[in-house]
């Protein structure tokens, strides 16, 4: 397969440095737990609004109804990925997404690589795509996605959003059967630095965590998040409404919320984040649309860089 | 003079349920396109696959036809005025023929002189046409359609990178947002290079040349013939997947088919588990041996070439492995709990938030089937399965397994069930009252398992209208009439009564208090009634049943799904008899007679007021049909009758003078059309 098999760290770093070759931005992970990079402010909010946009980041992704105590083999309270996204969308994306697996060491020619259609949703934020997962050998390692509308808000010019699931990917490349196998790096395991979290978070998610507490906590988070959007205060609004989320995922994850209430709930946070992406979109425009302004001058060649 | 054109649109991978769709849609837009212009073709050929959609047109003209001919215009002295300037007439006329003044010359016809043009234009060439075919690339569907990062406002089902569009050895340069089709097509992403066609009928070898079979029959057809010879070899089986088969041939650009394994020990899943976890998610072909028992082994099909085989098998063993250690975990958390645990939580699952609860369901379905089994006499063991399945059958609902794979419902039922030591008939029954899955799907066949099905359907439609959801003519979202069929089919095959009208009042205080939906009060539930009566006459249309048979037994009184299609099966049968339209004739001449006498008296006929002889017979006649049960035999009893019924109308005078005379006729009459209508309102037959 390959002569040496990476480490986590070794595959993350050929990554960004491979996207970061490609002009992207090598951003940090976003501070506030949530399910998934695309709801990182640097996804969800750079993806409306005309401004360019281009990144590259690990995102720590906690979906607490997937826990499992650290027994699955492949299934995680939290798994990371690695996120790309691009907009507008350049034409060759998926030739730079190939190009990206074989710096990991992966060749096309030695494996069966599909592009298999798979249209993301995620209601709760009001974000729809298009595109495929990407199977290697029948695995999904990656979700590629172009983007449509996000926070309810068409997505113009169109966003690509590249997911590498980073453990099942390191999976692949190290050959193990079980993530708690793989090699971090120097010598740590996965299971050295994560068998203890995901047990602990798998107890706490489905039995320590208190239903009537989270209920209060999603309450607050909206009230808060409601009062800042009507001060248009974008960011720190953004960060309450993904606490509501993770916070309805708690929630969900105890089996605390019928079919009917899901519903609801998912409707609230979806009209927090529309609200949200109209106000990144105004306060944006009221500051000029910077990042348009010097994609343009770079364009025009006025900028030195 | 023709040559063949190629026109092949380029993309990122398409979804592989639109390909074929979408190349045949490409295909009939060309056809439409070329015809409208005038361009004659002999055919039209499609190639398609992931990447590309494509059509090869064969024997374009080359050009439209020529136009060379004569029009005859207005008169002489109504083309020029009195001044001999042309009039509004002739201007108007060249208009419509697209030509001007100068264009007209006059000829003698018949002695008047007429206005004349004669038109003369070239046919357009194929090549200046053919550039519309970018507006036919923008007029086709497709279920989803995207933008994506040059396509500005434009949406297409994946992002286009090529168009080549060759006329014989020539291009047509067709423009397409910032794409100009030229004669360079790619070959397979990985295994192929871009390739220069010469020719539009170089197109299939070329690209074959470059590891893409474009001909998507060909491509199943290879799929088809080495997954035929790897089960040979093997001594397996597969069971023909036809849609599964498309959907893989739609998913590469050149096939290899290879088999892999998995460890024995996850054999001990139910095989509808493994079954979903290798077909939905992997698009895999589950594998028997020559007993049509599942083993351990998957088919899968790689879009490459044999080279590195190895990798890929491996590759998909891990993968299925992960997937099936996770429906171990289910399974094993499952069955760590009894089922009363299960049915608990049956509480805090909304069946509809203006409904209920799950738990509230079972309840009421509970005691609509107590109430049916006692109305159908069933025996006291089913009545007990029966008692025991809807305390129950929802409970999988809740289990980690169908949490994961919800189209494993009823099923995982069945199979948790039997783990816990549910009989046969429940656990069955728990499966089957999800059946028929689709209008004309399986219907259940254990007894507890069609009761089940029936009460859990009425209780969701009763319920449903109670809450005011009634479905309208275009909007179903509850698929209430499928539910409502479904009653329908499973009532007939058991061949269970249920007269829809006087049942329902009995059917709803059943459930009253176990809802918090209003239940339907008064006369709403004629609203169900008469839309469940609609779904017979949906299966009677279904199945053949002529149009007025229909009318006929569904315009008469009789409720009972079951009578009324007995009735339309004896009609239907004998509707093109010789002795039908005499039979029907006299029975609706009674009909006609009560009608117009208004009668609508009771009472019992009187013999001491018989006059005549054909009086007494028409009595002993009646007296006799009015046993029957069976409508053939009443049918039949019907044509025994009607020369008796002749005679009686030549005999006697209905309207006889003496008033008791004649209500006693009429009284006579009106048991014989009582009887009549048990077959249907004939008067609806169209008899020939």
């Amino acid at each position: 397969m390959v002569d040496k098999k990476l480490t986590i760290q070794d595959m993350l770093f050929k990554l960004e440095q491979f996207w970061s070759s490609k002009g992207c931005m090598i951003m940090p992970s976003y501070d506030v737990e949530k399910g998934a990079g695309t709801m990182s402010p640097y996804t969800f909010l750079r993806a409306v609004g005309p401004e360019p946009w281009a990144a590259c980041y690990v995102e720590p992704s906690r979906r607490p109804a997937d826990g499992r105590y650290g027994d699955n083999p492949n299934r995680l309270f939290q798994h990371h990925q690695f996120q790309v996204v691009i907009k507008p969308a350049p034409l060759n994306i998926q030739e730079y997404y190939l190009e990206s697996l074989k710096v990991l060491g992966i060749d096309p020619l030695e494996h069966d690589i599909r592009f298999v259609e798979d249209n993301w949703e995620n209601p709760s934020m009001g974000c729809a795509g298009v595109g495929w997962e990407v199977w290697l050998d029948g695995m999904e390692v990656s979700q590629f996605t172009y983007f449509q509308t996000v926070g309810e808000l068409d997505v113009k010019p169109t966003m690509s959003e590249c997911t590498y699931g980073v453990e099942r990917l390191a999976s692949y490349i190290q050959d193990v059967n079980s993530v708690f196998d793989l090699e971090w790096g120097d010598g740590v395991y996965y299971r050295d630095i994560f068998k203890q979290p995901e047990y602990e978070h798998s107890k706490y998610a489905f039995e320590a965590s208190d239903q009537k507490q989270l209920l209060e906590f999603f309450d607050i988070y909206e009230k808060t998040a409601k009062r800042l959007l009507s001060q248009n205060l974008v960011h720190p609004a953004y960060d309450y409404i993904l606490k509501c989320s993770h916070t309805f995922n708690l929630l969900d994850a105890r089996g605390a919320v019928s079919v009917t209430e899901r519903a609801g709930y998912l409707q609230r946070i979806r009209s927090m984040a529309h609200e949200v992406a109209v106000a990144f979109v105004e306060e944006r425009e009221k500051r000029g649309f910077p990042l348009l302004k010097s994609a343009e001058e770079k364009k025009a060649g006025l900028k030195n860089d | 003079m023709t040559k063949n054109y190629l026109f092949e649109i380029g993309t990122e991978e398409m979804p592989a349920h639109v390909v074929a769709k979408s190349v045949k849609q490409l295909a009939d837009r060309t056809g439409k396109f070329l015809t409208e212009n005038g361009l004659g073709f002999k055919n039209i050929k499609t190639f398609s696959t992931p990447r590309r959609l494509t059509v090869l047109v064969e024997a374009l003209a080359e050009k439209q036809a020529d136009i060379d001919e004569v029009k005859k215009g207005p008169a002489k002295k109504i083309a020029l005025d009195k001044d001999g300037n042309w009039s509004k007439a002739a201007q108007g006329f060249v208009r419509g023929q697209g030509m001007s003044t100068d264009d007209i010359y006059f000829e003698e016809l018949k002695g008047t002189e007429y206005a004349y043009v004669h038109i003369q234009k070239p046919g357009k060439p194929a090549s200046e046409i053919l550039l519309g075919m970018a507006d036919v690339v923008k007029a086709m569907n497709f279920p989803t359609k995207m933008r994506w990062g040059t396509s500005g406002d434009f949406e297409f089902v994946r992002p286009i990178h090529w168009l080549v569009s060759i006329f014989g050895s020539d291009v047509i340069p067709v423009k397409l947002l910032d794409i100009t089709a030229g004669r360079k097509t790619e070959g397979h992403r990985f295994l192929g290079d871009s390739v220069v066609l010469a020719n539009a009928d170089d197109y299939e070898d070329a690209l074959k040349n470059q590891f893409v079979i474009a001909n998507a029959q060909e491509r199943k057809n290879m799929i088809v013939s080495q997954m035929n010879d790897l089960v040979a070899e093997k001594n397996w089986q597969i069971k023909p997947d036809a849609g599964l088969l498309e959907e893989v041939t739609n998913l590469v650009e050149y096939p290899t088919v290879f088999s892999g394994s998995f460890d024995k020990k996850y054999l001990e899943i139910p095989d509808e588990v493994l079954i979903t976890s290798m077909k939905d998610n992997q698009r895999y072909f589950e594998v028997y041996d020559q007993d049509g028992k599942l083993i351990n082994h998957f088919i899968s099909v790689r879009n490459g070439n044999k080279d590195y085989l190895e990798n890929v098998v491996s590759g998909n063993e891990k993968v299925l492995v992960a997937r099936l250690d996770d429906a171990v975990f289910f399974y094993d958390e499952d069955r760590k709990y009894p089922i009363s645990h299960f049915v608990d939580r049956l509480k805090n699952v909304s069946f509809h938030d203006k409904i209920g609860s799950m738990a509230d369901k079972l309840v009421r379905v509970k005691a609509i089937g107590e109430y049916l089994a006692q109305k159908w006499h069933l025996d006291e063991q089913t009545i007990k399965d029966f008692d025991r399945a809807s305390s129950i059958y929802k409970f999988d609902l809740v289990t980690q397994m169908v949490g994961e794979f919800a189209e494993l419902q009823g099923v995982m039922g069945m199979h948790y069930a039997r783990l816990a030591g549910e009989n046969e008939a429940v656990s069955v029954a728990i499966k089957e009252h999800y059946m028929p899955n689709t209008a004309e799907g399986e219907l259940p066949q254990t007894t507890v398992g069609a009761l089940l099905s029936v009460a859990d359907k009425l209780d969701t439609i009763i319920t449903f209208f109670g809450a005011g959801m009634i479905p309208s003519s275009s909007n179903d979202p509850y698929a209430l009439r499928r539910y409502a069929y479904g009653i329908v089919r499973i009532l007939l095959d058991q061949g269970w009564s249920l007269p829809f009208e006087e049942t329902l009042p009995a059917l709803i205080s059943a459930i009253d208090g176990k809802t918090k939906a209003k239940l339907p009060k008064g006369d709403e539930d004629k609203e169900i009634a008469l839309f469940i009566r609609d779904r017979i006459k949906q299966y009677m249309q279904k199945n053949d049943f002529k149009y007025d048979v229909i009318d006929a037994v569904l315009a008469s009184s009789q409720q009972d799904p079951s009578q009324i299609l007995a009735s339309a099966k004896v009609l239907q049968q004998h509707h093109d008899d010789a002795a039908f339209k005499p039979v029907v004739e006299s029975l609706i001449r009674i009909n006609n007679i009560l009608d117009k006498a208004k009668f609508s008296g009771q009472g019992q006929v009187d013999p001491e007021l018989f006059e005549d002889q054909s009086e007494a017979e028409l009595a002993s006649g009646v007296a006799a049909l009015a046993k029957v049960a069976d409508f053939s035999e009443l049918y039949q009893g019907f044509v025994k009758l009607q020369p008796v019924i002749d005679k009686y109308f030549e005999t006697n005078m209905i309207m006889a003078k003496d008033p008791a005379v004649k209500t006693n006729r009429l009284m006579q009459l009106q048991e014989v059309r009582s009887l009549a209508e048990r077959l249907g309102s004939l008067n609806k037959l169209v008899i020939k």
